[in-house]
């Protein structure tokens, strides 16, 4: 694929799936927490039905930078868990796929609230 | 009091300044496929490093959520986030922002405690049903299988 | 003795001392910044932490009342004390170093009224000689107690409002010299059903109505009747409710209101959305601008309204409404 449609189509795919977080925040009062959730849980089921898949192809970073691609990320694991181990997979592979992303976050975060001070925001 | 509850209510939804949808929607767009953009050109170059696409992909979340933690830390991430609304808060990097800044807020009531115990305030319902719904499509597709013969 | 008439008390020896503010450096950079007595620009005061630092605010602000005053705080006879966190922490830690007899109240931003009308009645009656009124809020402590950690990146609507990181101090004794404080009505617990944490001056704006409204009739006065009424922190949106409230009864409040948590920031440059709020905000407005006036009679006579959103989380979060309260209180010049 031509470098500037792949480019073209990671900002489309990601910009989209952010402005429709948006709109629910302005429309629905949905606290950021609950969209965080939402949209990890909407990624696991349009990774289960298989739509997800087409989508990561077409946008690549944005399909998977947004949190729908962790929910996604999730379903793939579990899927190729459960091929390998069967009943025990559906237990095993969330965690396997997520690993990276929580462990980073975990430690990360850790470092940073060690390095850091806690700070205010705006205006001060 | 003179006026129902009910009544009441429509007022204070008629005279509340609605968000500025106008504004807001473009600057998410705009924020966050920029955020997707820079994901994607991570993947390329990881690719290109010689890594294959599943750890190129766990590598560019790392490294995002590393960005994440270093802007919440500087005090920018919510800085860009009050112009880019969802912008900041879809992209994995919200969810690092959403770890970094209580583990950072919380350190002032002790490392145990505050900074760790508080770490998963707003992102561990993400994990809780994230975790839970995968559980739940891992069962699904085993029964399936079982009934369609495969095992 | 002070006369009670309904729900609005009446007092013949009860005036204001001496009264002092603290404020943060945001607040100095509004359009009353240079009329507060200290600027406290750091918002940790060079304490640890956010709370230790309102409680140094709370303090700053009541040993220059006192200062001022010429009372030491032996002399001090009692402090009714508040702010929005919880146990009352800023004022117990902050205060707790000066000794003088102590009783914390909480009205969330309306405490401030409640200490002034409180303190006036302690007087009044005789009790003690002078009684001390402070209270206090702090942005960071506030938002790490009632919303999210300060860098979390989750967005404010319109309608949310701006916790002032301020306090204020005011000193009654038996009555001298202005401002006097003349009558105050205590308000009821108002549930208008509104339950958005982001929308505060909705939830209050009801009970601001009600209290003046009540206060109006038990005093026979009328918006005419006051040089001003200063609401506590209803915000634009609480404003334009109370307006809404009144025009449907004919009464035409606009003209003579005013609103300190419109007035604390200038909301054109900063970003405060709705406006100020929080127990140190009208108390800083009013120690910091509002008595003066009345003070040397460019204000004769004003009612001063405080409105508190007396809003629980952990009610919020299974469902609650936000109830809200507003104490009245009568200062003069005469």
């Amino acid at each position: 694929m031509d470098i500037f449609m792949e480019y073209f189509w990671a900002f489309l795919i990601g910009g989209l799936l952010c402005a429709v977080g948006q709109i629910l925040i302005d429309l629905t009062k949905l606290t950021p927490a609950r969209i965080l959730t939402s949209y990890v849980v909407a990624g696991v089921i349009l990774g289960a039905i298989g739509i997800y898949e087409p989508l990561i192809e077409l946008a690549g970073g944005g399909a998977t930078v947004p949190l729908t691609g962790f929910g996604s990320l999730l379903s793939k694991g579990v899927r190729e868990a459960v091929d390998q181990y069967g009943l025990l997979g559906a237990f095993m592979g969330g965690f396997t796929s997520a690993a990276v992303g929580i462990s980073a976050a975990i430690f990360f975060g850790l470092i940073a609230a060690l390095i850091f001070k806690p700070g205010t925001k705006i205006n001060e | 009091m003179n006026i129902s509850n009910q009544e009441y209510g429509e007022l204070a939804k008629r005279v509340s300044p609605p968000s500025s949808m106008t504004k807001t929607i473009p600057m998410a767009f705009v924020i966050g496929g920029a955020i997707c953009v820079l994901g994607e050109a991570l993947l390329n170059m990881y690719q290109a490093l010689g890594f294959d696409r599943d750890n190129a992909g766990a590598l560019t979340s790392m490294t995002l959520i590393f960005l994440s933690a270093l802007l919440t830390g500087l005090k920018l991430y919510d800085r860009i986030a009050q112009f880019a609304g969802a912008g900041t808060l879809v992209p994995i990097t919200g969810f690092a922002n959403s770890v970094v800044s209580p583990a950072l807020d919380f350190k002032t009531e002790g490392f145990v405690l505050g900074l760790g115990a508080k770490m998963f305030t707003i992102a561990g319902p993400v994990i809780v049903y994230g975790i839970s719904a995968s559980i739940i499509y891992g069962i699904i597709y085993y029964i399936f299988k079982v009934l369609n013969g495969y095992v | 003795m002070a006369m009670r008439e309904g729900k609005t008390f009446r007092y013949s020896n009860a005036s204001i001392l001496s009264y002092a503010s603290v404020a943060g450096k945001i607040e100095s950079e509004g359009p009353y910044g240079d009329e507060f007595d200290e600027i406290i620009e750091d918002n940790k005061g060079g304490t640890e932490t956010f709370e230790q630092a309102e409680g140094l605010f709370q303090q700053k602000a009541l040993q220059h009342a006192m200062d001022k005053a010429e009372l030491t705080a032996d002399q001090t006879d009692l402090v009714f004390a508040g702010d929005l966190l919880n146990q009352c922490t800023s004022s117990s830690y902050g205060l707790k170093d000066l000794y003088i007899p102590f009783l914390g109240i909480f009205g969330a931003c309306s405490t401030f009224a409640e200490g002034l009308l409180l303190a006036g009645a302690m007087v009044n009656a005789g009790y003690v000689d002078n009684a001390a009124a402070v209270t206090s809020s702090h942005f960071s402590s506030a938002e790490r107690q009632f919303r999210f950690p300060l860098n979390y990146g989750g967005v404010r609507t319109p309608t949310a409002q701006w916790t002032a990181t301020a306090s204020g101090a005011a000193i009654v004794s038996a009555a001298q010299k202005p401002p006097f404080i003349r009558a105050a009505t205590v308000g009821k617990i108002e549930d208008m059903g509104i339950s958005d944490l982001n929308n505060m001056g909705a939830a209050m704006a009801g009970a601001a109505y009600d209290t003046i409204l009540r206060h109006f009739r038990h005093m026979g006065t009328s918006p005419e009747s006051y040089d001003l009424i200063i609401t506590g922190d209803l915000g634009q949106v609480g404003t334009d409710m109370l307006c809404e409230l009144f025009k449907r009864d004919g009464i035409d409040i606009e003209k003579k209101h005013k609103d300190c948590g419109l007035l604390l920031y200038d909301r054109e440059k900063q970003d405060v959305h709705a406006g100020g709020s929080g127990c140190g905000c009208s108390a800083a407005m009013m120690c910091g601008h509002f008595l003066k006036h009345v003070e040397n009679g460019d204000l004769k006579r004003i009612l001063y309204a405080a409105t508190g959103a007396l809003m629980s989380p952990t009610m919020v979060q299974q469902g609650g409404n936000i109830p809200g309260i507003s104490h009245a209180v009568e200062i003069t010049f005469n």
